[in-house]
């Protein structure tokens, strides 16, 4: 019966990886980063089913082979082999030393932000783009976003002369690479959206950063996620999206945004002007 | 002052009492005793209770998680739910049950007549259940709800104003102090108390692994105890260890909990490991495959257990050279651990398995820790943890390392040793029975859970969208959760049974290895009449043999025309 039950089981999860690989594998398809830690985790995963497979295998057909029989033979008395032991000590330690260099030749396309592309913000657009970095040799800009997380909401600070924010939803042009600097004003809060990589922490008084670059053809959507650290009540409810337009769209949008935050400046100030006779002693 | 003034004559051989009072009977002798037998008894009563109490608050999750939109707790008791259960399982059942095994054990195993300070061991219990009781009084009022982790900000008193935090942070210091005394008192036994013969490498695995645990608490637990007085004073007294407003770091914590958070995992694990080496080979008729072996890879995980910490900090600002190392020391304890499941199995490999209870929760363990191993290596890759850190993923991670390897070797260790803490055996089939329902509805809560976290749920929500994709998983966590709840049940009623209708045990009903089985069950007070000399790592068997020796001639003797067919 545990074989039957085991069998069925490794059977399960020797074919699901074809029929279903989203759950099997973390998301990705939004930016090249979170493509690169699908491929290394795949690679792991493949590893991990050869090793699952010998040692559930081996200890089935043990429990099998070797139940207690009536006229069966008696246990053999063994105590050790230390060249087997030796085996598969250097064994474990190989498989190992596989998955580092795997990784290490991995991460420097997930750690690293590449440039940007071709069909995304151009250098006569980087009014809004950063102005302190060093322009990389393409002359096409990052685009570096301030992140951070308060209880329950993201608040996004784009760069620029400009004073440009938004809440919730992060808007980004496509083909652009877009580096992340996550803080969190209260709380510890994590940063996450699946299909663009991996979370980072925004730990008050730090500076994480990440980054992603949304593949020209995905211009359109919007990608969600929510916060990845529990943060208080309505941790759950703390989400957060990524909407992914053309730079002419993102421009377009930024200079809306702006004045639309410039215009609620002004209409501040005549409220209180307005309320000035009624609120003095 | 008698004795010294005694000293100055001639030695003569005699026994002196003073004072002595009839053993008190009932509860009070419960309450007074300093028999580790008995202490161990009470822990393993109190523990198993606050098992349940922890298993109720998952059903209560798993019940909430069933459907998205869930309505029937709101997200406060959620998160205070998380945050109990996790403190419940980990401090209040897992580390104190095996401490309790340990203290019933422990001097029966190496051949002596208590443990070293009986009264220190009845001051550990006392402490951790007074722990546990103060801890669970929150529940009246407002318990803890910043998670078993306890991370600061959201902890301190800005975030977390009720007194929830600071219940959490008294039965840390009641358990911690609980636990020092136990492994301090662990270590001066072990070290001091085994049986003529018994050296190093004669000594069971279990009590190896109670050894390692009892070292692992000394050196782990002061970080805690010293990052929670931190975070009583940043909630009360102004200081500002972890509050960045006032120049200090929430960072700081998580290095302190975490250099005692992770070492805590091979405390609850590796006793677990000791008690199956000492089961597997009992019922494989065969001895322990490479017993150095497993000694030695107990303490090397132990050693590396030290050096991982951050490996729970990865999506934390830190430099990615920082980020290697921990990932690296990570990798390099699947190699003592793949040692120790190899050896398990060659121990099974060609012996004569009789399959009882106790064996099928320690032939379990190997085949769902190694599910827990592998996924660990996958997190420990810090890239791909990027995307795994904090989802069901590491819920489902977690489970199969202290569920999977953890409670199905604790559940072994009651099987096969409550025949002697009682003198009954426990029920076969209610107990195969218990074993089916808890594994079948372990691996259907868990095992699905990778994929929900691998579809983008983080832990600790109290409700998650439709769109997400994971209803499905959930519903089949929950109902998996109640399967392996009903095993859980049938294991208590069948406790609860066989202490009074069991089939009488006798003095070793399995043919053990270990010195425990040389005395009756239960075992009278002073354990051992006498003590046998220890001549391998396997003294039963040398004794059993033994005693077949002197036997035999006298049959031969008594009949000796009969055909041996006779």
């Amino acid at each position: 019966m545990l074989a039957a039950l085991a069998a069925a089981l490794l059977a399960l999860l020797v074919a699901a990886p074809s029929a279903l690989g989203d759950a099997f594998t973390p998301e990705s398809g939004g930016s090249p980063n979170a493509d690169d830690i699908d491929t290394l985790y795949k690679i792991t995963l493949y590893v991990a089913i050869v090793i699952f497979l010998i040692v559930e295998g081996t200890l089935i057909w043990s429990l099998v082979r070797y139940r207690n029989r009536r006229r069966g033979p008696e246990a053999a008395q063994i105590r050790g082999n230390t060249p087997l032991e030796l085996g598969w000590t250097v064994a474990a330690a190989l498989i190992l030393v596989v998955l580092t260099v795997v990784t290490f030749i991995y991460l420097p396309d997930i750690e690293n932000p590449p440039e940007s592309g071709p069909e995304g913000l151009q250098a006569s657009q980087a009014r809004f783009a950063s102005i302190d970095q060093p322009t990389p040799p393409s002359g096409r800009p990052y685009l570096r976003i301030g992140v951070n997380g308060q209880q329950y909401v993201w608040r996004f600070d784009y760069p620029g002369k400009r004073t440009l924010f938004s809440y919730h939803t992060l808007v980004v042009p496509v083909d652009t690479t877009v580096v992340l600097e996550v803080t969190a004003s209260d709380v510890i809060h994590s940063w996450w959206i699946p299909k663009l990589g991996g979370k980072v922490d925004g730990v008050p008084g730090h500076i994480n950063e990440t980054w992603f670059k949304i593949p020209a053809d995905q211009e359109g959507k919007t990608f969600t996620g929510q916060c990845a650290e529990l943060c208080g009540f309505n941790h759950a409810d703390m989400r957060a999206a990524v909407k992914a337009v053309s730079p002419e769209e993102y421009e377009a949008w930024a200079d809306q945004q702006a004045s639309d935050i410039e215009k609620s400046g002004s209409l501040l100030a005549e409220q209180r002007k307005g309320r000035e006779g009624e609120d003095s002693p | 002052m008698e004795a010294g003034t005694a000293a100055g004559q001639v030695a003569r051989p005699e026994v002196v009492l003073h004072d002595l009072r009839p053993a008190p009977r009932g509860w009070l002798a419960w309450l007074t005793t300093t028999d580790h037998k008995k202490i161990g008894i009470l822990y393993l009563f109190a523990t198993f209770l606050f098992f349940v109490l922890g298993g109720v608050e998952a059903l209560i999750m798993r019940l909430q998680l069933a459907q998205p939109n869930g309505t029937l707790v709101n997200p406060e008791t959620y998160n205070g739910l998380v945050t109990v259960h996790g403190t419940t399982m980990v401090f209040l059942f897992i580390v104190p049950v095996l401490a309790g095994f340990g203290n019933y054990l422990i001097p029966l195993m190496i051949g002596a007549r208590d443990m070293a300070f009986p009264r220190l061991n009845a001051l550990s219990f006392w402490l951790l259940l007074f722990g546990g009781v103060a801890f669970y009084c929150s529940i009246f009022f407002e318990p803890p709800q910043a998670g078993w982790t306890m991370y600061p900000p959201l902890s301190d008193d800005s975030f977390s104003a009720g007194g929830g935090v600071d219940a959490w942070i008294f039965m840390i210091h009641l358990t911690g102090i609980s636990s020092l005394v136990g492994a301090v008192n662990f270590v001066a036994t072990i070290h001091n108390m085994r049986a003529p013969g018994m050296s190093w490498g004669r000594m069971p695995l279990f009590v190896w692994t109670i050894l390692v645990y009892s070292y692992l608490l000394i050196i782990a637990l002061p970080a805690v105890a010293a990052a929670v007085t931190m975070l009583l004073t940043d909630r009360h007294f102004g200081t500002a260890f972890f509050d960045p407003t006032g120049g200090g770091d929430p960072l700081l914590w998580q290095h302190l909990f975490w250099f005692f958070g992770h070492p805590e995992v091979y405390i609850m694990v590796l006793p677990a490991f000791g008690m199956i080496s000492e089961i597997l080979p009992v019922f494989a008729r065969k001895p322990i495959f490479g017993y150095r072996a497993i000694a030695a890879s107990t303490v090397a995980i132990a050693f590396l257990g030290l050096l991982v910490w951050a490996h729970h900090m990865f999506a934390t600002p830190t430099a990615t050279v920082v980020l290697a190392f921990f990932m690296l020391s990570s990798f390099t304890i699947a190699v003592p651990t793949g040692i120790k499941i190899f050896n398990w199995i060659a121990t099974l490999w060609k012996g004569s398995i009789v399959f009882k209870t106790p064996f099928y929760f320690a032939a379990a363990l190997p085949g769902l820790f190694v599910i827990g191993g592998i996924s660990g290596v996958i997190l420990a890759i810090f890239p791909v943890d990027w995307q795994l850190h904090d989802t069901y993923f590491v819920v489902a991670h977690m489970h199969y390392v202290l569920f999977g390897g953890a409670v199905f070797g604790i559940f072994a260790g009651l099987y096969y040793w409550f025949p002697k803490m009682s003198g009954r055996m426990l029920s076969e089939p209610l107990g195969k029975l218990s074993f089916w329902l808890m594994f079948i509805g372990f691996n259907a809560t868990f095992l699905i859970q990778h994929s929900a976290g691998l579809s983008g749920m983080p832990r600790r929500v109290y409700d998650y969208d439709d769109s997400l994709g994971v209803t499905a998983y959930n519903l089949i966590s929950t109902i998996g959760a109640f399967i392996l709840a009903l095993g859980v049940l049938v294991t208590l009623i069948n406790v609860v049974h066989s202490i009074r209708n069991g089939k009488r045990a006798g003095n070793d009903p399995w043919q053990g290895n270990t010195l425990e089985w040389f005395t009756t069950s239960p075992p009278p007070q002073n354990n051992f009449d006498t003590i046998p000399r220890v001549r391998s790592v396997e003294p039963m068997k040398d004794i059993r043999r033994e005693v077949l020796a002197r036997s035999r001639p006298a049959e031969t003797v008594a009949q000796p025309a009969a055909p041996r067919s006779l």
